[in-house]
């Protein structure tokens, strides 16, 4: 057992985990952050994507005394605190960028780094920065626009809608 | 013109709030107090004699609460199937027991062998691990038609052999359709693979059981399509809890596809466990579990033969497939080659006489049951696949020989025992033609030429039956349900309205479809209606999500529920207004009094109906809540013409999806945006299966894939921007709402359109390959192209 500290969504927390318990464990568990997600156990669908100290980080690939000290985000802290939503949350409900939302807390998290890194993607930008990232049901479509359009891009002539 | 709300409106999702916060409640984020955590034991061999099971050094490690065998289910009922197919001679199919922990014998990899429940889902495997098992390994069959050889090992020792049934259908066609062939101008024959594949939702499999002894009261939280029919299966057929002792809650599922309606062991064994132990039991699969535990999808071998005659008319199909069922029959698994399958043989065209062979098959591999069109896209490959051949083979262009055999007057009685009540299968062709672009394809492809790449282009038709299904159609085919659906419209005192849906939405947004139908025959806004699902404790019994039946089926009760309302508050409206019940309107949220401005407002009548002061008493119960069950009178078809565009690199066989287009006709649509939305969700299926995924299993039954590293799932850059169109619509006419479900026509349309358009790829290259099995994979591609 081996203490840890970190912020999670501007909060300190701390807790005693044994030396194999995964971030997401953490914090789906110790902390009840329930946003994050497990979707795999070989580290590929990216189900479980937070920031750790403002980089994309699949949290069941990181062990929590690794994260001791660190600033931690996960889905629950991207809204503002009187509940309006991050402009990539928003763009994912304006575009139906989801449908049953298991991979959307990913999704989202993924999407605010490559922004961060990336503010002006192209679609093969979006696409291949998503490679980490496994949806099964939108079929990247409406995933792929809502992030454009999070980055300020006109959508309105994608396909035909 | 667009609308901003009610039936046809682009309304944004609600549910989305929650998911995109973090706020969601899958069934994994459900913590009991006190809960102890199961982790199964499964088989690491494919098939083996259990000789002994040794349970006493797991029992003393720390945390453990209790480990169940195969020996605690013995007096309990074995998991069970629900549907009962009758073979070609009049025989029931042989339907092997399939207990909740093994018995005897292990079947496939992963069959649960031992459960350990223990404080900790760390202490529930390290004492898993502890546990000493005898098992002798014994030959396996993995192959069909190995498996129905004389003296292969059978999976089943108390069956006469592996074979589950030899279905013929329709069995009196058959002469007619041999002689048919025999006479044929022409035949084109394919032998195809629909490729085995795991249905891989986002969200692993969940259960939680919980257990009351104050009143001897059973809780179920699963990951689950349909809470009803597990609440029914289980208590009734497994665990023998009274309906009224047994609650079944699906709570946000992420994502089902099919394989999430299944009842399954774990969530048996965690009912029963949390009963047996008096504590909440928790099980989480990781996704090597699902691979090995999910009911797979599709897996048959195919031979089509179609006869055309002189003129290239169709003029007979004959098709033997064989199904893997896998080791046991999962709930509906007979039901998916056969009735899901064999009715859809005639697709979209006119041929007079079609016969179907299905022999069903046990194999020491996962079940296999309904996947995302379960039967429909096997039906929909073979034909679309083996009309593409013919069109080749006759040297006439693919596009024009399926116009000439088009259905072209409804209603259609097939050959295969359905009646298509409406489409139009030239009109949906028609605007493929024109989002598809097809007049530009020829200079697509010399620009693809010119930087050394093959370009082609597949087109295909589909027709689906969806809205399962009539009960009393299904139960003479052997359904052992009715298949109806339920809502409870329960209208509040101001006038606020929760609806109580026996369909469950996990992607689909019946939160917010649902309301749009209800808001429009009202006249009142979305906002005021909430849709409650998923708790077989709120809503009234129901048959859940699959078949794309949510709103042809329960939208319809819903409908139904809704007109009652109407009926009821209209007498109210009467009394309030003075006025003949019959000159009373219901517009805007008022109640008008025909050809007068005297009105009352919704809210007047709803108050009225709970504060019944100025109330036709002597007419009327107080109050406004109706339910309404539906069971629909046909089955529904979705139609529609796929496009597929594909680039080939003929040095490394790799295939790229360069356009897709879907023009769909799928009725009346409630929320275009949500219908794009699965459309695009279906297609990513389809290109997953024709061009990526394959779920393999050695000689020995060893699972190859059974990870993301083994399964290739679609990525985001293995697709393109979908064209999808619905404009084309010819309503359901059975159904009030004139709705067909769109949920499934994506993975049904769109295999076909890939393979056909690489198989024209490497014709225009010059190689005369006719054929490659999903999915092809670049060193398929590349290899068929070496020949
Ligand atoms: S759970 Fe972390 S990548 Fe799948
Ligand atoms: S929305 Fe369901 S997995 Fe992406």
């Amino acid at each position: 057992m081996a203490k840890v500290t970190m912020t999670v969504n501007g909060r300190k927390v701390s807790g005693e985990v044994p030396g194999n318990r995964l971030l997401v464990e953490f914090l789906r568990e110790d902390q009840r952050l329930t946003g994050t997600h497990v979707g795999c156990d070989t580290s590929q669908c990216g189900a479980c994507v937070v920031h750790v100290n403002g980089k994309a980080v699949k949290s069941c690939t990181m062990m929590a005394s690794e994260a001791d000290g660190a600033d931690i985000t996960t889905i629950e802290g991207m809204a503002e605190a009187d509940g309006t939503m991050h402009p990539i949350q928003q763009a994912f409900q304006d575009n139906h960028g989801l449908q049953c939302g298991f991979c959307t807390p990913g999704m989202v998290m993924s999407a605010a780094a490559l922004l961060k890194d990336n503010p002006n993607p192209t679609e093969a930008d979006v696409r291949h920065y998503l490679e980490g990232n496994i949806c099964r049901c939108t079929g990247y479509h409406n995933i792929v626009k809502a992030i454009l359009a999070a980055a300020g891009q006109d959508v309105s002539k994608i396909a035909a809608e | 013109m667009p609308k901003d709300s009610g039936i046809g409106a682009a309304s944004k999702r609600r549910e989305d709030v929650r998911f995109l916060t973090g706020a969601g409640n899958y069934t994994d984020d459900i913590n009991i107090y006190g809960q102890a955590y199961v982790y199964f034991l499964r088989s690491d061999v494919a098939h083996g004699k259990i000789n002994s099971i040794d349970t006493s050094a797991a029992a003393e490690m720390p945390g453990v609460v209790r480990i169940f065998t195969g020996a605690d289910f013995e007096g309990v009922g074995g998991l069970p199937c629900g549907w009962q197919v009758t073979d070609r001679h009049g025989q029931p199919m042989q339907e092997p027991a399939h207990p909740v922990l093994a018995q005897g014998k292990v079947r496939h990899v992963g069959d649960p062998i031992a459960a350990v429940v223990a404080d900790s889902l760390q202490e529930a495997r390290d004492a898993a691990e502890a546990i000493e098992l005898d098992i002798e390994e014994l030959p396996a069959v993995v192959n069909m038609k190995a498996a129905l050889q004389e003296g292969a090992p059978k999976v089943h020792d108390d069956l006469t052999s592996n074979l589950c049934y030899d279905w013929g259908f329709v069995e009196d066609n058959k002469a007619a359709v041999d002689e048919a062939i025999k006479n044929a101008a022409h035949v084109t024959t394919l032998e195809l693979v629909n490729n085995r594949l795991v249905a891989n939702p986002m969200e692993p499999r969940v259960a939680v059981g919980d257990y009351s002894r104050a009143n001897d009261e059973s809780t179920l939280y699963t990951t689950s399509q349909n809470p009803h029919v597990i609440r029914l299966l289980m208590g009734a057929f497994v665990l023998g809890i009274p309906e009224h002792k047994l609650r079944v809650v699906a709570p946000d599922v992420g994502g089902g596809f099919g394989t999430k309606i299944f009842h399954y062991a774990e969530e048996a064994f965690c009912t029963f466990a949390a009963k047996k132990c008096n504590r909440p039991v928790k099980w989480t699969a990781s996704r090597s579990e699902a691979f090995m535990s999910d009911a797979h999808g599709r897996d048959h071998v195919t031979k089509i033969e179609l006869a055309l005659d002189a003129d290239n008319n169709f003029t007979a199909i004959r098709t033997e497939t064989y199904a893997n069922m896998g080791a046991y029959l999962s709930t509906f698994a007979p039901s998916v080659p056969t009735w899901l399958h064999g009715t859809l043989m005639a697709g979209n065209y006119r041929t007079p006489l079609i016969y179907v062979n299905v022999k069903a098959v046990f194999t020491n591999t996962v079940p296999v049951d309904a996947y995302r069109g379960a039967g429909r896209p096997e039906a929909t490959y073979q034909l679309e696949r083996v009309v593409d051949k013919a069109a080749r083979e006759l040297g006439v262009d693919p596009i024009a020989l399926r116009r000439q055999n088009f259905i072209s007057e409804f209603p259609y009685a097939t050959p295969v025992a359905v009646e298509y009540d409406t489409g139009n299968y030239f009109a949906t062709m028609d605007k493929l033609e024109e989002v598809a672009d097809l007049a530009g394809f020829e200079a697509r492809r010399k620009a693809s030429e010119a930087s050394g790449k093959l370009r082609g282009l597949g087109v295909n038709c589909y027709i689906e039956a969806c809205g399962i299904a009539p009960s009393n159609l299904v139960g003479q085919l052997g359904a052992r349900a009715g298949l109806y659906d339920a809502a409870t419209v329960r209208v509040n005192a101001t006038g606020t309205i929760s609806v109580m849906v026996g369909a469950h939405s996990h992607g689909q947004g019946h939160e917010t479809a649902f309301p749009q139908v209800v808001a429009d025959m009202l006249g009142i806004d979305e906002s005021m209606i909430e849709i409650v699902h998923g708790d077989s404790s709120k809503i009234p019994f129901g048959m859940g999500t699959y078949g794309s039946r949510s709103l042809a089926v329960c939208g319809s009760a819903m409908v139904k529920a809704t007109e009652k309302i109407i009926k009821k508050a209209k007498k109210i409206a009467s009394h309030l207004l003075e006025a003949s019940e019959a000159d009373i309107e219901v517009k805007d949220g008022k109640f008008t009094v025909a050809g007068t401005d005297k009105s009352v407002a919704w809210g007047d009548v709803t108050l009225a109906a709970y504060v019944p002061h100025n109330y036709p008493l002597e007419d009327i119960e107080p109050g406004l809540e109706e339910t309404a069950f539906y069971d629909p009178s046909n089955f529904t078809y979705p139609s529609g013409a796929y496009c597929c565009e594909v680039e080939l690199d003929p040095d490394t066989g790799k295939v790229t999806i360069e356009r897709f287009a879907a023009a769909d006709d799928f009725g009346n649509v409630v929320n275009p945006m949500i219908v794009e939305g699965q459309v695009h969700g279906g297609i990513a299926q389809g290109i997953g299966q024709a061009l990526l995924e394959n779920c393999v299993y050695d000689d020995e039954g060893q699972l190859l894939s059974a990870s993301y590293m083994d399964y290739a799932m679609p990525r985001a850059d293995d697709v393109p921007f979908y064209v999808v169109d619905h404009s084309c619509q010819t309503p359901c006419t059975h159904n009030p709402l004139g709705v067909k479900g769109c949920g499934e026509a994506g993975a049904i349309g769109s295999p076909p359109a890939v393979v056909n358009a690489v198989i024209d790829a490497i014709q225009s290259g010059g190689k005369n390959v006719l054929h490659i099995d999903m999915p092809l994979s670049p060193q398929r591609v590349w290899a068929a192209m070496q020949d």
